[in-house]
């Protein structure tokens, strides 16, 4: 792992490591030389390495995924072939199969491709996620916020206008318009980053004037939130109260 | 023992990749969750084999849970470490190469010290010389907070010292860069920082200052226990966390398990 390290040396040191990290890592192109092998080309490849080889190379990119999973942002296969796979690309299925292996077999997590045109992955929660659990132990103040936006799309069949979830927090004394001491730009976070995830979909509608728009279930929230238990959640939560 | 992991142990490991190090009650109060949550067989004195079984599917991925004794309080501690680099380059993802300097001065600071501290006015001077790229006060001052932050080191009244989970981390780097010149405790052959040393010039043996505490617990006439000689250092109290008595007592807290996210992340993310 320490070779892509190597390869950022190039960069100053002023730069944060993080920053560096999306430098390298970050929104490349995808790879137009990488075309998935067929599988004859895949077994040929194996038979080239040992065991001990693809194991480790295995082991690698269970850590890539697991350092870039931490903003939640999806994972492109062509960052993962570029930074992490390189020579090994030609047995890259055999690779990418053994650790959607781990991460379910090991870390009850899996990795699903949600975009097979432009081949980026998310990693999802498999076990059963206690909403109460998650509010009553928060370890990140957004679940709180994430949910009950989740809650107002479900109440509403599953789609809502913005304004109508603006008005509802408002309520709750988280304004769009001002600074929250805890989520800081709300709007931002909401539109933006919520989105990015793949917890919320934002979606125009067509014909408003002036522009409007609206919130539906991402697909990481279709995969990750158990309906069943959000509802559990609305209803024994009469008044919602957000950190803050 | 290679046996597959039952979802008590994934969500004991999802919860130990979130917290990234949880102290001994804890542990045993989230071993007992995990099961009964997933209708797991459970032995109150069955975590070690537990943990077991999940170490052996981590070690391919270079990854274990370790158990080690904080020097602050003499507490047993879980943690999740990386196996994979031994060296500080397993932070490098999050700190920039003048920060991961920094961090070495520091390291070497506090190895080098009587008492496993260093303060904030030499690391400062550190910052000033560093052969990267020099960091400026308030600049250094952010780091060493995320440090803390991130659970690399601990902060006390401007000193600084290597956090339970660094030390557990970085032990095998620790020994292999620093050698004879870091200290070891004579009771626990780990690695000692904060320690009491016996002042006998001959002798010079270390302890930690919870294993002082232990060793020498009731005793009216402490003596060094390689060269007899008087152990002149006050003798601390073994510390007894305030809601536990007993290890029943503190296992049937259930309400003390930290349960995991609705989504798992790395230990490595504290910052949002």
């Amino acid at each position: 792992m320490s070779q892509r390290k190597r390869a950022s040396n190039t960069q100053s040191s002023q730069n944060k490591g993080s920053q560096r990290w999306e430098a390298v890592l970050g929104d490349d192109e995808d790879d137009p030389s990488f075309t998935q092998p067929s599988t004859s080309q895949v077994q040929k490849g194996l038979d080239r390495l040992t065991p001990a080889q693809v194991d480790l190379k295995t082991a690698e990119v269970v850590q890539f995924i697991f350092v870039k999973d931490q903003k939640k942002f999806p994972i492109r296969r062509a960052d993962i072939v570029k930074h992490v796979v390189k020579e090994y690309r030609n047995i890259y299925p055999e690779i990418i199969k053994r650790v959607g292996c781990v991460f379910e077999t090991v870390f009850g997590l899996k990795l699903v491709e949600i975009d097979s045109k432009n081949h980026v992955y998310i990693l999802i929660n498999k076990l059963e996620q206690g909403v109460t659990a998650s509010l009553v132990f928060p370890s990140n103040p957004k679940t709180g916020l994430l949910f009950v936006i989740l809650s107002i799309v479900f109440m509403k069949g599953g789609v809502v206008k913005e304004s109508m979830v603006w008005n509802t927090l408002k309520k709750l004394r988280v304004d769009q318009g001002e600074r929250h001491e805890i989520f800081g730009d709300v709007k931002k976070v909401v539109t933006d980053e919520f989105v990015r995830q793949r917890y919320l979909e934002y979606v125009r509608i067509p014909h408003t004037e002036p522009l409007e728009f609206e919130f539906r279930w991402g697909q990481r929230a279709d995969m990750e939130v158990s309906k069943v238990k959000l509802l559990e959640f609305i209803g024994q939560v009469r008044h919602c109260r957000l950190p803050g | 023992m290679s046996r597959p992991l039952g979802e008590s142990h994934k969500r004991f490991l999802q919860t130990m990749m979130v917290n990234g190090i949880i102290d001994g009650a804890k542990a045993r109060a989230l071993h007992r969750h995990c099961c009964e949550t997933h209708g797991a067989h459970y032995a109150h004195d069955k975590l070690d084999e537990f943990i077991e079984v999940i170490n052996a599917q981590l070690q391919p991925m270079f990854m274990q849970i370790r158990k080690g004794m904080s020097e602050e309080d003499g507490l047993q501690y879980h943690a999740l470490v990386n196996m994979a680099e031994t060296d500080v380059t397993r932070m490098s993802t999050d700190y920039a190469d003048n920060e991961l300097e920094l961090f070495r001065k520091t390291m070497d600071l506090i190895v080098d010290s009587d008492n496993g501290t260093a303060s904030s006015t030499d690391i400062l001077n550190c910052a000033d010389s560093l052969q990267t790229k020099k960091l400026k006060k308030r600049e250094t001052e952010h780091v060493l907070n995320r440090l803390v932050q991130d659970k690399w080191l601990n902060e006390k009244n401007g000193d600084y010292s290597l956090s339970t989970r660094c030390i557990m981390e970085m032990e095998q780097y620790i020994r292999m860069l620093y050698q004879d010149q870091v200290k070891v405790c004579h009771i626990c052959h780990n690695v000692a920082l904060q320690c009491q040393m016996c002042e006998n010039p001959t002798c010079g043996i270390k302890i930690h200052t919870p294993c002082v505490a232990r060793y020498f617990k009731g005793r009216t006439d402490p003596r060094c226990p390689a060269c007899e000689d008087f152990w002149p250092h006050e003798i601390p109290d073994v510390y007894r966390p305030p809601s536990s008595q007993s290890e029943t007592q503190s296992a049937a807290k259930e309400n003390t398990a930290p349960t995991p996210r609705s989504t798992a992340q790395t230990r490595r993310t504290r910052r949002s």
